[in-house]
């Protein structure tokens, strides 16, 4: 018949030097399940020779002193949160052996989540689960498995289905996701189920050496001094009152390793995207006036429209131009629920210094691709500055003698280009003839920069290209 | 090289010239294009990206990775840095270096999409429980976004620390021009690390000390660290400070419209200067108290119910008269607006004392 082994693994510690006190005798009350199952874990530790690769993410609860016991690698999560601490582990040592090892307030209460997602991502760690039905530390609370029926100290009149809900079931629950390679649950009752135990503890360690997915084992394990009943009466208790609610079965058993999670690939370490450069103290102002070639020194242009008439994208085209002109920019959007079906406006700056604000108050020039803009921004364009409205949507401009006013029925030339997508194109195009703030083809550069497919490009040209001519004639009409 | 693009991403950018190869995230809004960048980048370089089930899995996956002696980050915004409170905390208990991304919008609950700058208490002043302190960085142009991601990576790893990166979503949706850089410093080794291999098997990460004793000399010892970074890591900009007879005081984003007033009311003869903490904690304490003793009064500017003015009131003691001008909710003060004040505020006590 087996029996717990009495000579300590090498995986334990001789002598808990860590624990201070007696170093001789672990802190778990007489009965408790804690110490077998530690036990099983190093045990099954020193057979594999995962010793020196193995890292135990702890619970908080009783057993959170487990790195008193265990010489492995060792990391104390936060109440609940081992999972979620052994993903970010696994996924940055993939050859480390990572298991959690967490009781039923940590694990079903308040890292219900937790469990919840590592589970479903099918993380490769292991996860044993010490199901006592309360929470033993903290001196014998209610837990989310608690039996029906059992008085703790917070359900003194006992667990009821109407006050407190019945007991959740981890294994079964775990069992209705699809990322889950290997589930079973097992109790600390007598011998032959202290076997089965030690067999799945085995099992669970091993899938993750073999690459075989999340394991996850639940044992039913006694708390005598949170029961409140004798440490030899415990095992039997289990039986009697956990077994029956909690089916000591195999739910889950395949194998995963076609389909393991990735962790960091050291070997693709070395590639940056962008060239780094290294850093550059100011901005390569341009000399003298030569940049751009119109009269905007600095220009604050505010675009606004409907959200889908592509009016952001007009201005990050325009910016994109900008900057490779070599001017000083910062673009602005109004973001948030608004791009969905609302207004949608940015600001736009461009200037040969750096610019201090990125918002426009008093904007220089305003392209407005409907009517709402005109009574949103209209009347705060500077005196001297442009309003250039987009004809085929705004039918009413402000009656200003100082501000430069050109209507552009944007919509009906693109149209006839083909693209009535393009209206926001033909605007930057009239805006580019009537302002000359940036050379089309600086735009057009950017657009083949950012691998803008041929035809796109072409079509946009042709948009810009004929917003430049309908810029002409409106000013000459 | 310049590249044209939103603060969010240049943080994305920074982190990866940095090193960071693992990003835990969940989407909020305005911060969410930094994990989109994440997930788009880090497989090229061999990093990983999970998509976290929520902001308190996200920190503690930032844990697991930290502990594993990795470089790795989050980001979020308010309601989001409100969960991750807790990890954080246990971070700094556990002496885990790590990046925290704060790209703050207008609360406090839900409270709306707007530019706010109203986590300063809970960032600069450590959210979450018991005795630590996070440094704190505060980038102001899209520039900023990348190089200060990168410097929190370093100074992380220098001090053992988590540090949090405070933005916010005029910062994030921006574009400017930006050149990617490097690290300044090569990622230091990580002996206390525990990454399942030999030499670090007896190693352990935790935050717990159960004897009180042993717990106050860890406390001690977090605050050695604190007075180091107090001492190394203060970083500030001044804008005209030479002959300021006016000071005002901004951080983030409002110092752009800070920058913008200075420019409007020294062109209508207003001596103002612009002294802007780049670092919030360590706060640039002493500068501020000179800078104190030479202007007649401070003007504080924040997006927010004035909590940065709590700071600025500490270190000027008095010695100066300090005004607080703010705006919450999203709501943006103009930068003649803040020009005016500044003027009016120039009349009232430069007149006086001359
Ligand atoms: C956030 C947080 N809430 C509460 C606690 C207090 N606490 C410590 S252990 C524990 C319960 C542990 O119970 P369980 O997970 O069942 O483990 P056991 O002690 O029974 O092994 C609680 C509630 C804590 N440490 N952190
Ligand atoms: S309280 Fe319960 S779980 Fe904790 S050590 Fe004692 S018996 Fe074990």
């Amino acid at each position: 018949m087996w029996e717990i082994k009495h000579s300590r693994s090498a995986s334990f510690y001789d002598r808990f030097e860590r624990k201070g006190g007696n170093t001789e005798i672990t802190h778990y009350c007489p009965g408790c399940g804690h110490g077998v199952m530690q036990k099983l874990i190093a045990e099954a530790i020193d057979d594999f020779g995962i010793q020196d690769r193995a890292i135990l993410v702890g619970p908080v609860g009783c057993s959170i002193f487990m790195y008193y016991y265990l010489d492995v690698g060792n990391i104390s999560a936060s109440h609940g949160r081992a999972p979620a601490v052994a993903t970010g582990v696994k996924r940055a040592r993939p050859e480390a052996v990572v298991f959690c090892y967490q009781g039923d307030g940590d694990l079903a209460a308040i890292g219900g989540n937790e469990i919840l997602h590592a589970a479903n991502r099918g993380e490769s760690i292991t996860v044993f689960f010490i199901n006592n039905g309360i929470y033993g530390m903290t001196g014998g609370q209610m837990a989310p498995t608690t039996p029906l029926g059992q008085r703790t100290t917070t359900s003194p009149r006992g667990r009821s289905f109407e006050v407190e809900g019945p007991p959740m079931r981890m294994c079964e629950l775990l069992a209705t996701l699809d990322g889950p390679a290997y589930i079973e649950r097992v109790a600390l009752t007598n011998a032959r189920q202290n076997m089965r135990a030690r067999k799945a503890v085995r099992k669970a360690l091993r899938n993750q050496v073999e690459g075989r997915g999340f394991s996850f084992v639940e044992i039913l394990s006694p708390c005598p001094s949170g029961w409140k009943v004798p440490p030899e009466e415990a095992n039997r208790w289990v039986e009697k009152y956990m077994v029956p609610v909690f089916p000591l079965q195999v739910f889950r058993d395949l194998d995963h390793s076609d389909r393991l999670p990735k962790g960091i690939d050291v070997s693709k370490g070395g590639g940056i995207p962008f060239a780094a450069d290294p850093p550059v103290p100011a901005a390569e102002a341009p000399e003298g006036g030569s940049v751009a070639r119109g009269t905007i020194g600095e220009e604050a242009l505010t675009l606004s429209g409907f959200g889908g008439q592509g009016v952001l994208f007009a201005g990050m085209a325009l910016a994109e131009g900008a900057m490779r002109e070599g001017l000083e920019v910062t673009w602005i959007p109004s973001y948030g629920p608004e791009m969905r079906g609302g207004t949608a406006h940015c600001h736009l700056r461009l200037s040969r210094q750096p610019i201090a604000s990125p918002w426009i108050s008093r904007p220089t020039s305003l392209i407005a691709f409907n009517q709402p803009s005109i009574g949103k921004f209209a009347h705060a364009i500077q005196p001297g500055g442009l309003l250039l409205a987009n004809a085929s949507m705004v039918k009413e401009v402000p009656d200003r003698k100082d501000i430069r006013i050109v209507r552009i029925p944007s919509y009906e030339i693109a149209s006839e280009l083909g693209s009535a997508k393009s209206t926001n194109m033909v605007m930057l195009g009239a805006y580019l003839e009537l302002t000359g703030a940036v050379d089309q083809e600086s735009i057009l550069a950017a657009f083949v920069e950012k691998g803008t497919r041929p035809g796109m490009l072409e079509s946009n040209r042709r948009a810009i290209e004929a917003g430049r001519r309908a810029a002409v004639e409106a000013e000459q009409a | 090289m310049r590249l044209l693009m939103k603060g969010n991403e240049a943080v994305m950018h920074g982190a990866i010239a940095a090193g960071c190869r693992a990003f835990f995230g969940y989407p909020i809004t305005p911060a969410s294009e930094i994990a989109e960048m994440a997930s788009l980048l880090l497989p090229d370089v061999g990093g990983v990206f999970i998509p976290a089930e929520s902001e308190i899995a996200a920190i503690q996956m930032l844990f697991g990775a930290s502990s594993a002696g990795v470089r790795a980050m989050t980001a979020s915004s308010g309601p989001g840095i409100s969960l991750m409170q807790e990890g954080i905390s246990y971070m700094a208990g556990a002496l885990l270096p790590g990046v925290i991304v704060d790209v703050q919008r207008a609360g406090p609950g839900l409270g709306n999409l707007g530019v706010e700058q109203g986590d300063y208490h809970q960032v600069v002043k450590a959210g979450g429980h018991g005795c630590y302190k996070t440094p704190v960085f505060a980038p102001n142009s899209v520039q900023e976004m990348c190089d200060l991601t990168i410097h929190a990576f370093d100074v992380a790893d220098r001090y053992r620390t988590p540090v949090m990166v405070l933005a916010d979503g005029a910062l994030g949706q921006m574009m400017e021009p930006v050149t990617i850089t490097t690290s300044a410093a090569p990622e230091p080794e990580k002996p206390w690390a525990v990454t399942g291999t030999a030499q670090t098997r007896q190693n352990l990460i935790t935050s717990i000390l159960l004897e009180h004793e042993k717990q106050e000399m860890h406390i001690t010892g977090l605050e050695r660290t604190y007075a180091e970074i107090e001492k190394n890591e203060v970083r500030w900009e001044e804008v005209r400070t030479e002959d300021a007879e006016i000071l005002i005081v901004a951080f983030g984003i409002s110092s752009r419209i800070a920058r913008a007033a200075v420019a409007m009311a020294r062109a209508g003869g207003v001596r103002v200067g612009l002294l802007r903490p780049i670092s919030l904690f360590p706060f640039p304490a002493r500068r501020l108290r000179q800078l104190a003793g030479k202007v007649y009064a401070i003007l504080v500017l924040e997006l927010n119910n004035g909590q940065m003015v709590d700071d600025v009131r500490l270190h000027v003691a008095g010695i100066t008269p300090v005004e607080l001008m703010r705006r919450t909710g999203g709501m943006m003060p103009a930068a003649e607006e803040v020009a005016e004040a500044l003027r009016k505020m120039e009349k009232e006590c430069v007149g006086n004392q001359a």
